[in-house]
Formats: C-alpha cells, structure tokens, sequence
C-alpha cells in the first residue's frame, strides 16, 4: 500500500477514534447523570443504597459503644448565638396557649409502654437532679453550632417511668406541625431513639440554653439533646414521651419525621 | 519510498495486573458518584469554616444566591474577596428554573437539589471506596506493586528536574523508560494514595458525631469538625485536580493504548524514535 495512502488512512481512522472517544465521554457523561437520577426514583435500587444505614449503625456501635461520651467543650467556646432550625414558633393553638401563660400549665407525659406513667410540670422536671453540658450540635446541613445545655436526664424519667420488658424504642411526640395546622392531617413533629441513646448520660430533655430560659426558636419549653447523632434526632417542643415495641405502626412508619421524608433513622453520622 | 527505515516492530508488555484494573475502575464509579453527591451535600449548606463550628460571619468560602435590584445573581465568596458567579455557582438552572443553589444540577448526583438521597449515595459509595481502597492497600503492599511500581529509585529521585522538563515539553517517554511510572508519575500517584485518600476519609469520619465520640477530642486533631469539613472538601478538590491532570496524560500519551493496557492489562511500548523520521 502507498505510504501516503496508509498515512491518510491513518489520520482518518485517528480522526475518527477522536469523534468516537468524545461522544463516548460526552454519552457517558449525560448517562451517569440521567442514570442516577432515575436510580434515585428506583425503590429496589434506594433499598440498596440505604443498606449502609444498617452497616454504618452496626460499626458504630462497635467502635463507639454505648458509654462513649460526645466531646464535652468549655465556656469560652461558646462564640455566637445558638442557631435555630426547622421551625422556629409552632402555629398549633394549643402550643400558643401554653406559651401565653409561659407553660405555666404544660405537662410533659411519659406512657406507652411503661409500668408508671406519669405526668411532669416544668417545676417538677427542674426539681429533679439535672446535667449542664456544652456540646456541639451538628446539622445535618453541614453546619454545627456550640451551646451549653442544662436538663433532666432522659434515663432517669425512664427509671421512674419503669419500662415493660417489650419496650425498645422511645418516641418524642411534639408540639410543631411541619404542614399548616389548618389542613387536619397530623404532621406533627415526631422522632425516635433506642435504649442506647435513651440511657446515655448525655440524652439529656433540656429546659436551659447558655444559663436562659430555652427560647421558643430553640424548642421551648423542653428539648431533647442525643448528642451523638445529627440536629434532627434532637426534637424540639416534645410534649409526650412514648415507650413503643416497633416503629411500624406511626405514621410513615419509618420513626421520625424527617426519617418519614427519606433521611436516616440512624443519624450518627 | 518516504520511510528509508522502518520502525522496529511494537513491543507490547502486561503492564497492569487484574487486581489493579479491577480496583483501578472500582474506585473510578466509587469516586465519582462520591464527589457528585458530595456537591449536592455541600449544597445544602454551601460555605465552609475553620474550626469547631460555624462562624456564620465569616466563612472562607461561601457559594450563595443573593438579591440585587436587577434580580437575584450568584455570588461565590473565598477569603474575603466576591465574584459573581451567576449561572454556574449559587445560581443556576436546575430543568429550566433558575434556583438558588451552590454548585450547578450537572455535577451533583442526584442532579436536584435532595440531601437525603445524595447522602444515601454518598454513604453506600463510601463504603465500596474504604473496602475497596484497603483491598489495595493490602495487594500493592504483599504483591510488591508499591516497592516495584510505586517508589521511585534513588536515581529516578535524582532525575527529577529532567522529568519535569520532560512534562511540560509534553516528551513521554519511550521505549524502555515507557515500561515504567516516571518519578512525577511515582509521586502524584504516592500522595494521592497516602495523603489525599486517607485525608478525604479521615475527615469524612470526622464529620460523624458517633465517630466523634470513639476517642474525646480526636477530631481537633483536624482543628474540629468545620475544619474537618473544609479538609474534606480540599482533599475531594484535589483528587479532583488529580484526576483531570491524569486525563490529560492519558489522552496526551496515547488515549487507546492507555485506557486498553487498564482494560485487558497489554500496553504498546512506545518505540524510541528512529534518529532520522519522516
């Protein structure tokens, strides 16, 4: 074959490798891109991905196993004012109602699954032994936000509430509807934790934010505060606490209300 | 006849082994879904912060939309200096609509803005990136892959200076010199495999609050979690640079023969150029 001849033929079929080279990257490209969005509507396909959940929860709790405390800081960490997420003044009536006669009358109960139930004012919670601690709250955003926390261990309302052998998860049921109020379908903030977290020293239902009154864009008048998992976990303007065998049967089903909208159960990371 | 001498036939040699191609490619879907869906992370919070945590005031680099008399535009802020940055960063259309938003929908996985879904990609792909990146570890450390291939000699050290000419001439070498990782190629390939891999997990964990708690008071190790979180960020970013550098040394050294020796293993040595060419 004539040199000339092969070189042009090489140039033609280089020419050619290049075309095909950039519209494989640029389908491919368009591909990947198209293709995760669909798997993300895929239900079978989430399922998968969702499977690190349970890896990451059954690592964690080896590496860091129950006692293993938060990070605990000091006074003059504190730098800012505490930062206030999701809602910020609850529009539900009966909150409001509270709020106007300072919950004077708020009563915090504990039911479900217990042997004690029992109903707790504001007075009655700060009579009891209290924890103070200044810990960092991380969001599931991607921000964190240091506050020092003073309230009654969720362990010991459980100690007095006495939970019947079937019990394992404890529910915080809130004040805040996330939709209007108006609409009549229970949106109500909701979220759920284990035995492990519900004893750790640090599960603490705060009623103080840096020495004050908890203010209302914080959760007033109490919050819970599960220092090892993200901001959602720590539900703000709890009303009832809720000692349940599954998750299953509240609403979504899936334990919290953020967790009923696609995020983890398990927020520790 | 233009060619008096002909080139000697093509030597070609088994240059990668299976286990190499296989995680080669693993960690190529692993790192790229982990990047897309990190941006969509990073998005739903888009500035970053020194420290333990965020001082709202002032972040180092922030990508916001913000109003203006003549409509919302896109501003990207770092170290106290702004660019306007509308259609791509902080502002950009996701389906037709502009929406406010950090980084645009074509780099982010899923393309919307979604954290829950984007952190279920992350997290899962996380996993395949750490198994698969200490399966590696573990067959470049007993299969001698790191002693033979990866550290350079003491004389490739020495040559440095003459590899970096090399590179920014574009002059690849040839023959036998083409049968082994040049000394740049050593180094690029060392930090992004002891330093930029290991940090962007490090700092990654670090984020966890039950990760937090394994050992009180390792993440200021990092400077805390934001500085964790922007560590995380800078290493992705230089994996990044990484890659797109190793694209363009691909293509400019021979994109076929280069992606097949990481597909079937077999590359085509270069042949040393005949003293007198065309």
């Amino acid at each position: 074959m004539n040199t000339y001849k092969t070189l042009r033929l090489m140039k033609k079929s280089q020419r050619d490798r290049r075309h095909l080279l950039r519209g494989t990257v640029a389908a491919a490209g368009a591909a990947l891109l198209g293709g995760c969005d669909r798997l993300s509507r895929n239900e079978s396909f989430v399922e998968v991905l969702k499977s690190a959940e349970h890896l990451n929860a059954a690592v964690h709790k080896i590496v860091a196993p129950r006692p293993a405390m938060a990070q605990e800081f000091e006074r003059k960490d504190i730098v800012q004012t505490f930062r206030s997420n999701g809602t910020l003044m609850p529009r539900d009536a009966d909150y409001r109602a509270l709020g106007m006669g300072g919950f004077a009358d708020y009563r915090l109960a504990v039911r479900g699954l217990v042997g004690k139930p029992a109903e707790y004012s504001l007075a009655q919670l700060r009579a009891l032994p209290s924890r103070t601690q200044i810990t960092r709250h991380d969001c599931v955003e991607g921000w964190s936000c240091i506050g020092q926390w003073k309230g009654v261990q969720l362990g010991l309302l459980l100690e007095q509430a006495q939970p019947l052998p079937d019990a394992r998860f404890v529910v915080f049921r809130c004040f805040d509807s996330m939709d209007e109020p108006a609409t009549g379908t229970d949106s109500r903030y909701y979220e759920s934790i284990d035995f492990d977290d519900a004893y750790h020293p640090q599960t603490i239902l705060a009623y103080e934010l840096n020495d004050q009154a908890l203010p209302i864009s914080n959760g007033a008048p109490l919050r819970c505060r599960v220092e090892r998992q993200l901001g959602y976990k720590h539900a703000k303007y709890v009303r009832a606490i809720e000692l349940v065998a599954s998750l299953a049967d509240i609403r979504g089903g899936k334990g919290g209300y953020w967790e009923d909208e696609g995020y983890e159960w398990y927020a520790g990371i | 006849m233009a060619i008096e001498q002909s080139a000697p036939p093509a030597q070609r040699i088994y240059r990668h082994r299976l286990p190499v191609r296989l995680m080669h490619w693993v960690n190529v879907i692993s790192i790229t879904i982990l990047l897309m869906s990190g941006l969509n992370i990073f998005n739903a919070h888009p500035a970053l912060y020194w420290g333990h945590d965020s001082h709202f005031a002032s972040p180092w680099l922030s990508i916001n939309a913000r109003d203006t008399p003549a409509g919302p535009v896109g501003v990207t802020q770092f170290a106290g200096r702004e660019w306007q940055t509308t259609g791509v960063l902080g502002l950009s259309a996701v389906d037709g609509q502009t929406s406010a938003r950090g980084f645009p929908s074509w780099t982010t996985v899923p393309g919307p803005q979604w954290l829950s879904m984007a952190r279920h990609w992350h997290f899962f792909f996380a996993w395949v990136f750490v198994i698969n990146g200490v399966a590696y570890l573990l067959y470049s450390l007993f299969s001698r892959h790191l002693a033979r291939d990866l550290l350079p000699t003491g004389s490739e050290l020495r040559g440095i200076v003459t590899s970096i000419k090399n590179h920014l001439l574009f002059r690849h070498p040839t023959g036998g010199a083409a049968k082994r990782y040049n000394v740049l190629q050593n180094l690029a390939y060392l930090t992004v495999i002891f330093v930029l891999l290991p940090l962007v997990a490090v700092a990654g964990l670090a984020m966890s609050p039950r990760l937090d708690a394994v050992y009180t008071g390792w993440v200021d190790l990092l400077g805390g979690r934001q500085s964790a979180r922007s560590l995380h960020f800078i290493a992705a970013a230089g994996l990044l640079l990484f890659t797109l550098i190793h694209l363009f040394e691909v293509i400019v050294a021979g994109v076929w023969n280069e992606i097949r020796s990481m597909v079937t293993g077999w590359y085509t040595v270069p042949a040393d150029k005949p003293a007198k060419g065309l």
